[in-house]
């Protein structure tokens, strides 16, 4: 291209339609390519959600259609899985949405039928630090949830999230990360707040 | 001349050792190697296109609205790229989270645009920018395979050290917390901006003697 006369190209008009179509041409091209690829991206984002909710019941890989109806709980319509083992007994899948450090959190926590008792757990983040509140979606941290109880005595308690080495022994709680302390925090009030409204309905539902 | 342009920023020149530019986001993105990967790519990508395209469109910008030109530009290309992950390295995508949006800010990227690619031919800048984003990679995967394996005992995900090593199991070994924070990358970052200027100076001499 050759250099253009330094004049008309530094005028008002030629800047403003300048800018203009440079604008029009990138809102095209980001359009496009976005609608392009939307299928996949949801496809890949609804993908992870059934495939996570398999995980917090240990049974990553498999059928989702075939483990798991969605149903609502409670006269408000809570969102609940249950999921039909291969031996008929069933879980509880409850979602559980919170705060980390610089995003939001989630997961989901299966019951077992007593509802009481943790049967798995899965976690899920949106923009925490990665190797520290990130590891919350490990199953190094995710795991120790199994068998853990939500009640002390019989009255609900949740689940605390203590220093990493302090929940030994304790039915009520599991290590939290070192590091990730904000974000672990954060884990334990998820629990609390997203189980709350169902521990209502749950002791009634057999 | 096309050698130079090349290998210069890879070692000479390297954008974070030796220009201390893109550092913020050489700390952040770190801790594991397949992100710094993934995020080296995503950089030299952006870095290299966006040189070639303004190195296109250099002789029409308005000198007025040169650096929003620019922007719209890297802005552009650093969507594509977020939205190409999400379609197709999705739990990578999910990693890398806020970082890749950043890319955006990196200072590399305007640097290259402002010093080298506005005043040279489009295939030059483009070559330019590649080597530039892979001389910010070099930095990011060093950095990052010091702090993974330290701090999480593996590589690319992989566990090196075995199992029974660690205190937990009964052995003598612990991860360094230390490497997986912040702090530690910036000292990581400093030893080997560190280790180049010492080649560099080393070579600088002999040049100067001759």
């Amino acid at each position: 291209m050759q250099p253009m006369d330094k004049n008309k190209k530094n005028g008002n008009f030629y800047t403003v339609i300048y800018a203009a179509v440079m604008v029009i041409i990138v809102a095209v091209v980001l359009a496009f390519v976005s609608e392009f690829l939307k299928p996949r991206r949801d496809a890949n984002i609804r993908q992870e959600t059934r495939q996570t909710i398999m995980r917090s019941v240990h049974l990553e890989g498999r059928s989702y259609e075939k483990y798991i109806t969605d149903t609502a709980a409670g006269p408000e319509n809570l969102p609940l899985f249950i999921c039909t083992l291969d031996d008929g007994t069933r879980k509880y899948i409850i979602p559980l949405e919170g705060k980390g450090l610089w995003g939001s959190i989630n997961g989901y926590l299966a019951l077992n039928d007593d509802f009481r008792t943790v049967y798995g757990a899965v976690f899920d983040h949106e923009a925490e630090t990665p190797g520290l509140g990130a590891e919350i979606s490990t199953p190094s941290f995710s795991d120790p949830f199994r068998g853990k109880s939500l009640y002390r005595g019989e009255t609900f308690v949740s689940l605390s999230v203590v220093k990493p080495g302090k929940s030994a022994g304790n039915p009520n709680a599991v290590d939290g990360i070192s590091g990730g302390t904000l974000t672990s925090r954060g884990v334990e009030n998820m629990i609390r707040e997203s189980l709350e409204p169902y521990i209502p309905f749950l002791r009634h539902y057999e | 001349m096309n050698k130079r342009i090349f290998l210069d920023p890879l070692f000479k020149n390297n954008p974070v050792s030796v220009l201390a530019l893109g550092i913020c986001s050489a700390l952040a993105v770190t801790v594991k190697m397949e992100p710094a990967l993934v995020m080296a790519l995503s950089v030299t990508l952006v870095t290299g296109f966006s040189g070639f395209i303004l190195s296109l469109l250099r002789n029409t910008i308005p000198d007025r609205i040169r650096i929003i030109v620019q922007l719209i530009v890297i802005a552009t290309l650093v969507i594509l790229v977020d939205q190409v992950l999400k379609a197709f390295a999705y739990p990578i995508s999910k990693q890398l989270s806020v970082f890749v949006g950043l890319i955006i800010t990196n200072c590399i990227i305007m640097g290259r645009i402002e010093a080298f690619a506005l005043h040279n031919k489009p295939f030059h800048a483009l070559v330019d920018g590649i080597a530039n984003g892979l001389g910010y990679g070099i930095i990011l995967v060093a950095v990052s395979f010091f702090r993974e394996l330290f701090g999480s005992g593996t590589l690319m995900g992989y566990p090196l050290i075995p199992e029974n090593w660690y205190v937990s199991a009964g052995g003598f070994y612990e991860n360094n917390g230390l490497f997986i924070l912040p702090p530690m990358a910036l000292i990581v970052v400093g030893l080997i901006v560190w280790v180049f200027n010492a080649r560099n100076a080393k070579k600088d001499k002999k040049a100067w003697n001759k």
